[in-house]
């Protein structure tokens, strides 16, 4: 697969069942995504932004429909090339932070690479590294609860970006944030988006992300409402990315 | 940046057993006064059941050798031959269920509490294996450290007991062979009890997809 499509959706449904009632969360999701992209989905709490993304990120299966990563289909991927892929192809990045409590920013940011086998050296040289380039040098051996809000954010970010990967996932990660660090962490994807031509996934409420994104895919009710260009923002492109 | 060429997918994940050992001590040692909790709910089972059986040993020994005229009054009590009253077995078999039922709990809640966790060590890469091999290391070390000091303690007070009784013959008569194979045993049982205990709720964790597993809020 030589194209630059990273991920392609198609008729992704989710169906979340709760007692007799099938709740369906998505309703038939079509997306391409191509590489380097920054992409923005928005929409309405309990729209389906959190379940797309946890589909996307292979942190859950779809019911029905597929989803191909650099062509292939997560569906027939076996446990280990499922862990392989989280572990070095997406990095992924909380509302919640999720920094492991009991592990410091540099125990944090290095637990991946072990996962990938590299050596405890070049563990603590790249994430000092990485903690650097997130602006955090001067706290690698702080514990999560020892930092603020937007600095575990950075931390997370760090860690998203362990292992190179081609695609981050973010799920509202401005949300717990005010609106200066909010910015700066935007700020932040968007550097890092640019200097590695990494492809940003965003799922988010905040009208900040807007100014970064190439991209804007609105979600309503568990389906692509719209996707709009940056540049184009008032003209409307379809529902499905096409090229 | 191998990884941005389109090298396709690899299956390569691992997590040094050094590695696993380290993070797993690290664990215990920074959740200190929660990994306490745990391990005294494991030290006291064992101390009980030791308490019981090395006392049985000691009456036992002490018996032989002094004859039945000089503990007569022990008689009463202990008709089995064997060292072990039907009572001191009842109090064997409450003992382990006091410490079946107490690690099993311990484990569980240790476990429940850290899903988030889980589902996060999950996305960065983890194996399900991964997940339960930690767990068990943890579950492993508490048991081994719950299991000798309760083994130590539990020695220490039918020591004392039987000092009473007996006085100074105790040590002159001491079964030291015998009490020595309860303490191991005893350590081996609270080890596997422990382990045991977070095996089906860590196993159980591990499988969860990631996201579900983020999704429980203890
Ligand atoms: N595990 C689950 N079990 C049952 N229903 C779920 C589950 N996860 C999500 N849902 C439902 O699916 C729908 C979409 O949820 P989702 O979390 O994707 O929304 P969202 O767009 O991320 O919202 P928010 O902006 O509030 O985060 C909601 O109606 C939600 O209640
Ligand atoms: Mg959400």
């Amino acid at each position: 697969m030589a194209s630059d499509i990273v991920i392609k959706t198609e008729g992704v449904v989710k169906e979340y069942r709760m007692g007799n009632n099938i709740l369906q969360a998505l309703k038939g999701i079509d997306l391409e995504i191509g590489r380097g992209e920054y992409i923005s989905i928005m929409g309405p709490s309990g729209s389906g932004k959190s379940t797309i993304f946890n589909m996307i990120g292979a942190l859950d299966r779809p019911t029905r429909g597929t989803i191909l990563i650099d062509g292939q289909d997560m569906a027939k991927l076996d446990t280990f090339e499922v862990a392989w892929l989280r572990c070095n192809k997406i990095g992924y990045i909380f509302q919640s932070f999720n920094l492991i409590t009991v592990m410091t920013a540099l125990e944090n940011v290095t637990l991946p690479m072990i996962f990938a086998g590299l050596s405890e050296k070049d563990r603590n040289k790249k994430g000092t590294e990485l903690l650097e380039r997130v602006g955090l040098g001067g706290r690698i051996d702080h514990k999560p609860d020892e930092l603020s809000g937007g600095q575990m954010q950075r931390v997370a970010i760090a860690r998203a970006f362990a292992n190179d990967p081609s695609i981050i996932l973010a799920d509202e990660p401005t949300a717990n944030l005010d609106l200066v660090t909010g910015r700066e962490i935007i700020g932040l994807l968007k550097v890092l988006n640019e200097q590695q031509n990494v492809t940003v996934i965003s799922a988010t409420h905040d009208l900040k992300m807007l100014d970064v994104s190439d991209r804007v895919v609105y979600i309503r009710d568990g389906l692509v409402e719209r996707i709009r260009n940056r540049d184009e923002i008032e003209i409307e492109i379809g529902t499905v990315g096409g090229h | 940046m191998a990884n941005d060429s389109q090298s396709g997918i690899r299956r390569q994940i691992q997590l040094p057993l050094s590695e696993a050992v380290r993070i797993s001590f690290q664990s215990l040692k920074i959740r200190f006064w929660r990994s306490l909790i745990t391990t005294a709910g494991i030290l006291l089972g064992i101390a009980f059941l030791v308490a019981v059986v090395a006392g049985a040993e000691i009456s036992r020994s002490l018996k032989e050798v002094k004859g039945t005229a000089e503990i007569q009054t022990f008689m009463d009590e202990e008709e089995d031959t064997e060292g072990v009253s039907a009572q001191q077995i009842w109090l064997v078999v409450m003992s382990l269920i006091v410490c079946v039922v107490g690690i099993a709990n311990s484990m569980l809640m240790a476990v429940t509490e850290r899903f988030r966790e889980i589902g996060t060590m999950k996305c960065l890469g983890a194996l399900d294996r991964f997940v339960v091999e930690l767990f068990l290391l943890e579950s492993g070390f508490q048991g081994l450290a719950g299991a000798l000091a309760g083994a130590l303690i539990g020695l220490i007070a039918t020591v004392l007991l039987n000092l009473k009784d007996y006085g100074l013959d105790l040590f002159w008569n001491f079964p030291l062979l015998r009490v020595l194979i309860v303490l191991f045993f005893a350590c081996l049982i609270g080890m596997i009890l422990a382990v045991l205990g977070a095996a089906g709720p860590a196993y159980r964790a591990a499988k969860l997809p990631p996201a579900e597993a983020m999704r429980v809020e203890v």
